[in-house]
């Protein structure tokens, strides 16, 4: 076995912020894609969109001056950048399902090697099902990645042969950012972009119990 | 001479009908109009379908609606927050029937309803367990120039309750802030609309270029006193 460390939450919000090109429109799902925003390269505008009818969402209100009719997709208090605007529901949803927005960095509970996403429900027994916007953003944006740990809490593989969660999307994850890895989701299977010191790519496919095809060269973003 | 201000939030739902549709704005808390809600409380119209992107936040407003026990149906996309207790017991005493639906579909299936569209493709949800009717059999698809589209149907409103920021006597509305999310489209998709507003203008008095809801979609406008919405829907940091 050889060494590696994990890449930290943090470490992982600046990989994927590392990727989004000056002018992006960008929607950043609720939990940990959020912390992306603040990895983003001084000296870039990359513009927030928010699924409740936000373009040019900023960051936290300093304590005392949250304003709760200016929330994000998570409920909660935000700003508006100078330049930002509202917008109703309907519109809102036609700039995420009609592909004018560039990227979508979602969460996962499972991804295939094929790019199915599955991330809005464990088909629990007796769990309350919601949804959201979550299958509108996952093919409805021109590239959807989803940020994630590789392994659950109990080892298990979170990039699988086929999903056994309930599917948000088939064929919709363009690529997944790990602690572990970046990988490319294709037709054909996973194709590696990068991954942590020290760990070897045989190691990793062991990890995955999936094939990784190594890159030829750096894929554009 | 018209004049859509309504006097009371009384008069404004007088005739709501037991088993209306009745559409209500917001997300999360922000343009929830819980004045209305309470009003419909009041009211009293039963076996309700009730239309929200979530399914009520804590004890008031909306979650207040379902726990009189006057709500038959709702139709949402994320009922499940960190307060929506009150939905949670209803639907696990299977007390409540839930059609999950996703955001985009929902503001979209509203918005057909205002437009006048008999259904439409989209690929939200292709392949997806709601991609299917509540008796579990496959919605109607089809595939347009090799994508795979989902046929989904306007959603209707005996009444929509929304909640703005100013309005005229002509119902013409303007919004605060992220408050405006489903008004302005509920506004367009139910027979009968009913808008709160902070504050009454004189005709003439809106800009015209930024006035968002034309009245022509409005029926009353209620003033309702100014506060400050309060926080819900998500776990606050310890």
């Amino acid at each position: 076995m050889s060494t590696y460390t994990k890449r930290s939450k943090d470490a992982l919000a600046q990989r994927v912020a590392q990727d989004i090109h000056d002018g992006a429109y960008v929607n950043l799902g609720i939990g940990m894609p959020t912390l992306v925003a603040n990895h983003i390269p001084a000296g870039l505008e990359v513009i927030l969109h928010s699924e409740n009818g936000i373009l040019g969402m900023g960051p936290a209100p300093a304590l005392g001056a949250e304003d709760y009719d200016l929330i994000n997709a998570g409920k909660q208090p935000v700003t508006l950048l100078d330049g930002g605007c509202y917008f109703h529901h309907a519109d809102s949803f036609a700039m995420m399902r009609g592909g004018h927005l560039d990227i979508c960095v979602l969460g996962a509970f499972q991804v295939s090697a094929t790019g199915d996403l599955a991330n809005w429900s464990t088909g629990e027994e007796g769990s309350i099902p919601a949804v959201g916007g979550a299958m509108d953003l996952a093919i409805g944006a021109k590239q959807t990645w989803v940020m994630m740990d590789l392994l659950t809490k109990k080892g298990e593989s979170k990039v699988v042969q086929q999903c056994s969660y309930p599917l948000t999307g088939i064929a919709c994850v363009k690529r997944i950012y790990s602690d572990l890895a970046t990988l490319e989701c294709t037709d054909k299977g996973l194709v590696l972009i990068d991954k942590v010191d020290g760990l070897e790519l045989a190691e990793l496919e062991q990890l995955l119990g999936l094939p990784v095809a190594a890159a030829p060269q750096q894929p554009p973003v | 001479m018209i004049n859509k201000i309504a006097e009371s939030i009384e008069k404004a739902l007088t005739g709501t009908a037991d088993g209306a549709t009745v559409l209500i704005g917001g997300f999360g808390t922000a343009g929830i109009p819980n004045e209305l809600i309470d009003g419909l409380i009041a009211q009293g119209a039963r076996d309700l379908t009730i239309v929200n992107n979530n399914a009520g936040n804590g004890d008031t407003g909306l979650a207040a609606l379902l726990k009189t026990g006057r709500v038959r149906k709702v139709i949402c996309s994320f009922p499940r927050q960190a307060d929506s207790q009150v939905f949670d017991a209803l639907y696990r005493s299977r007390k409540l029937e839930l059609e999950l639906v996703p955001q985009g579909n929902l503001a979209e299936r509203l918005r057909a309803a205002g437009a006048g569209i008999g259904a439409f493709f989209t690929p939200t949800g292709f392949g997806t367990e709601l991609a299917r009717h509540a008796d579990g059999t496959e919605k109607e698809t089809r595939v347009i120039d090799g994508k795979s589209y989902v046929l989904e149907y306007p959603i209707r409103g005996d009444l929509a309750l929304i909640k703005a920021e100013r309005g005229d006597r002509w119902g013409n509305l303007v919004f605060r802030k992220a408050a405006r999310n489903f008004g302005p489209v509920m506004a367009t998709a139910a027979a009968r609309t009913v808008a709160s507003v902070h504050e009454i203008a004189e005709l003439g008095s809106l800009d015209p270029e930024t006035i968002v809801t034309p009245g022509i979609h409005v029926s009353h406008v209620v003033q309702i006193a100014r506060v400050a919405t309060q926080a819900g829907g998500f776990k606050a940091a310890a």
